[in-house]
């Protein structure tokens, strides 16, 4: 078979770049115009955004590979910061992994926390309904997920204030060493010994999911380190993230204030309204895979050991999977086959719980609160590659 | 489109071989002479079995020929009778079966590993042919104790070559070694697993390590079940719409659900990743999912409405929905 290749667009533009950090999507725009591949030459990185070839390189998992690091920087010529994780691996070893942590996480397990999950969220908005405004991020967004999830994984009080900044560290080492790597690095070593310590069988309680996963060393299948990696993957991977997820959804949500009343008439809509948020408005935007063997895609030859920068927060936006109202809310919208949580082999474990943690703040915060609209212009977070608002005051009306 | 509740059809055996050890295959053809319905690959045949037993038969013939249907059928001694009153039957003799069915449709991908454990192989073979005919990647492994136990292992490989067939006989090599089979996943690849429970099991497990979605699986002793019900069409209420639908046998509960425009928050869509779970308000469900534990499927409290389905016996299931 004789395949047509051409060479990639090349891209003079930087998706790092401040400009493009803080309002990502007419550049995302731009790049899917491009063609189906690009090549950048800040990174020197291969780009996908369309929805196709995104999926493509997601589920093939054997030509686009995880061992060489989601960064730019092939961690398996150059050691990374730090041992590799679930995310940086691929079978054999990913497999004996993922299936712990499946093991562990899945309807059932999830489905007991619904009922710890709850009054958290009754008191956060509770108090916050009293007022007529507040800053959904602060107030709201960053406080739930610390306030829940660490106790589900079950981590000692001591330290939890290291999480925040130590998924800063691992999120945005996914992008370039450039200064906002730099910023979220300082202090690093601290942090990162403060998670590990945490990860350890003796600091877990003995019900949560860190207890979960170390029982799996004693069936034999995985090790210590990596019951301490799959502890530490779920506090990295399961804190910003949510935090994120909730803060963008509330971004959608006051803007469109008809999608609000009508959650309020049916708040089982909840879930389809955070699904439609998480497409329109991904938290985890882009990472990078490893080209294993030479391979052509969308026409493009791309060498073995180049990097392909997969842009999962435009493949939500991309028209020819979403139609033309692809950069809108639609509440009606089936957003499912959406790739925020990723897809195939290394699709987010942890997505139950993170679905469970919006739905139940989104309810509860529907339930007291009759109307919410912005109250200023939300200030985007910089970060290398995750998606959101540092700021995102909001006025509302009690019900 | 499908049969409708109950429909049947007047058969007759046509030839009846024994196959292996306790298998024998039989040959159906429909008594006016005409030509089946189309079926596709995983489907199979309610067998009125006498005393009001029915069985549901995966058919092993190929889809490409209608004029007659074939299936193969495991004696187990220990069973309600329905497998000994198949083994009873002759040549020539009238059988009321149904239009054949499907519960476990092949998906198409770019690789399929198929993974038999002893009569599990029947609804495979048409799956192999279907793989082979549209050039696939693919292989079959298909365990059993010995090989005189395992139908059709000998024509299977005869016809597509040791490359593609293994035969594991736990006589000669032991049982299948699951750990070698799938602790390699592959992109694109998905595996379509029949056999006895505890293989299921098993793989299930393996699987986890697997892309959500890559397993499918059939349980060939349908749950404990083994009545002609779980296969019928069956209601199901909404109950916060109070809407109620039919669900055919073509179709799953969600896809009937979405057919009236009620939303279902789903993702794989094959019982893998649990995002489709619903609670049960009344009803017995029949569980096909491979996430939810045992405990789960005893408290009957939830079900995944993308692959699962009503019991036999429960013609409504009422979901808060």
């Amino acid at each position: 078979m004789t395949v047509i290749t051409h060479d990639a667009s090349v891209l003079g533009e930087d998706p790092f770049d401040t400009a493009n950090l803080l309002d990502p999507y007419p550049f995302l725009g731009r790049l899917r115009d491009a063609g189906a591949v690009s090549y950048l030459e800040s990174t020197g990185s291969y780009a996908v955004a369309g929805y196709q070839e995104v999926y493509e390189v997601l589920t093939d998992f054997e030509t686009y590979i995880s061992s060489g690091g989601l960064g730019p920087r092939d961690i398996r010529k150059d050691s990374g910061w730090r041992p590799p994780s679930i995310l940086e691996s691929d079978p054999p070893i990913h497999t004996v992994m993922r299936r712990a942590l499946t093991g562990v996480i899945n309807p059932s397990t999830v489905r007991a926390l619904r009922e710890p999950f709850t009054p958290p969220a009754v008191e956060l908005t509770e108090q916050l309904a009293q007022r007529e405004r507040f800053d959904a991020i602060a107030d709201l967004a960053e406080k739930y997920p610390l306030r829940v999830f660490p106790d589900a994984v079950g981590i000692p009080d001591v330290g939890r204030e290291h999480l925040l900044p130590y998924g800063n560290m691992v999120f945005n080492a996914f992008g370039p060493e450039n200064y906002i790597f730099k910023q979220a690095f300082a202090q690093g070593d601290e942090h990162a010994a403060a998670v590990m310590r945490n990860c350890q069988r003796e600091n877990l309680d003995d019900v949560g999911f860190g207890a979960q996963i170390w029982k799996r060393v004693e069936d034999g299948l995985i090790t210590e380190q990596q019951a301490t990696l799959l502890v530490r993957a779920l506090l990295s991977a399961g804190v910003d993230t949510t935090i994120f997820g909730i803060g963008n959804t509330l971004s959608v949500l006051a803007r469109y204030p008809e999608a609000w009343a009508r959650l309020r008439e049916n708040p089982k809509l909840a879930k389809f309204a955070v699904d439609e948020a998480l497409r329109l408005e991904s938290p985890f935007q882009k990472f990078h895979r490893t080209v294993a063997v030479d391979t052509v895609l969308g026409g493009v030859h791309l060498p073995a050991g180049a990097k392909v920068l997969v842009f999962l927060g435009a493949a939500n936006r991309d028209p020819r999977k979403w139609g033309d109202n692809a950069d809108d809310f639609d509440l009606h919208r089936n957003a499912s086959g959406h790739v925020a949580f990723g897809m195939g082999l290394h699709q987010c474990v942890g997505q139950p719980i993170a679905r469970l943690e919006m739905e139940i703040v989104l309810q509860q915060l529907l339930k007291r609160v009759a109307a919410i609209e912005p109250d200023g212009a939300p200030a985007p977070i910089l970060h290398n590659v995750l998606r959101g608002f540092e700021s995102l005051p909001v006025r509302i009306t009690a019900a | 489109m499908s049969a409708s509740a109950g429909a049947t059809i007047d058969a007759v055996v046509d030839q009846v071989d024994s196959v292996a050890d306790q298998v024998v295959s039989l040959v159906l053809r429909r008594a006016d002479g005409q030509p089946f319905q189309p079926w596709q690959p995983g489907a199979h045949i309610d067998v009125h079995v006498g005393d009001g037993l029915v069985r549901q038969y995966s058919l092993c013939s190929s889809p490409d020929e209608l004029d007659h249907l074939r299936i193969g059928v495991l004696h187990v001694p220990d069973s309600r009778g329905g497998s000994k009153a198949v083994h009873a039957l002759l040549a020539g003799t009238p059988l009321t079966i149904s239009e054949p069915r499907n519960n476990f449709p092949m998906r198409d991908s770019r690789r399929y590993l198929f993974l038999a454990g002893g009569i599990g192989i029947t609804p495979l073979i048409p799956m192999l042919e279907a793989a082979e005919a549209a050039g696939k990647e693919w292989t079959l492994v298909y365990g059993g104790r010995s090989r005189n136990t395992m139908a059709f292992a000998q024509q299977l490989e005869d016809r597509y070559g040791p490359d593609r067939i293994r035969i594991i006989a736990e006589d000669e090599a032991g049982r299948l070694d699951l750990d070698q089979i799938l602790g390699m996943p592959r992109a694109h690849m998905l595996v379509y697993a029949c056999g006895p429970g505890g293989l299921l099991g098993a793989v299930e497990e393996r699987c986890m390590g697997w892309p959500p979605g890559a397993l499918h699986t059939e349980r060939f002793v349908a749950s404990t079940l083994g009545a002609a019900a779980a296969n019928a069409p069956f209601e199901v209420e909404l109950a916060r719409t109070g809407t109620t639908v039919t669900v055919p046998n073509d179709k799953t509960i969600l896809e009937a659900v979405e057919e009236v425009g009620v939303r279902v928050l789903s993702s794989c869509r094959g019982g893998l990743c649990g995002t489709c779970e619903t609670q049960i308000i009344s009803g017995e469900p029949e569980h096909r999912d491979a996430v939810l534990s045992q405990e789960d499927r005893d408290a009957g409290e939830v079900m995944l409405v993308c692959v699962s389905r009503a019991a036999a016996g429960c013609p409504r299931l009422v979901l808060d929905l």
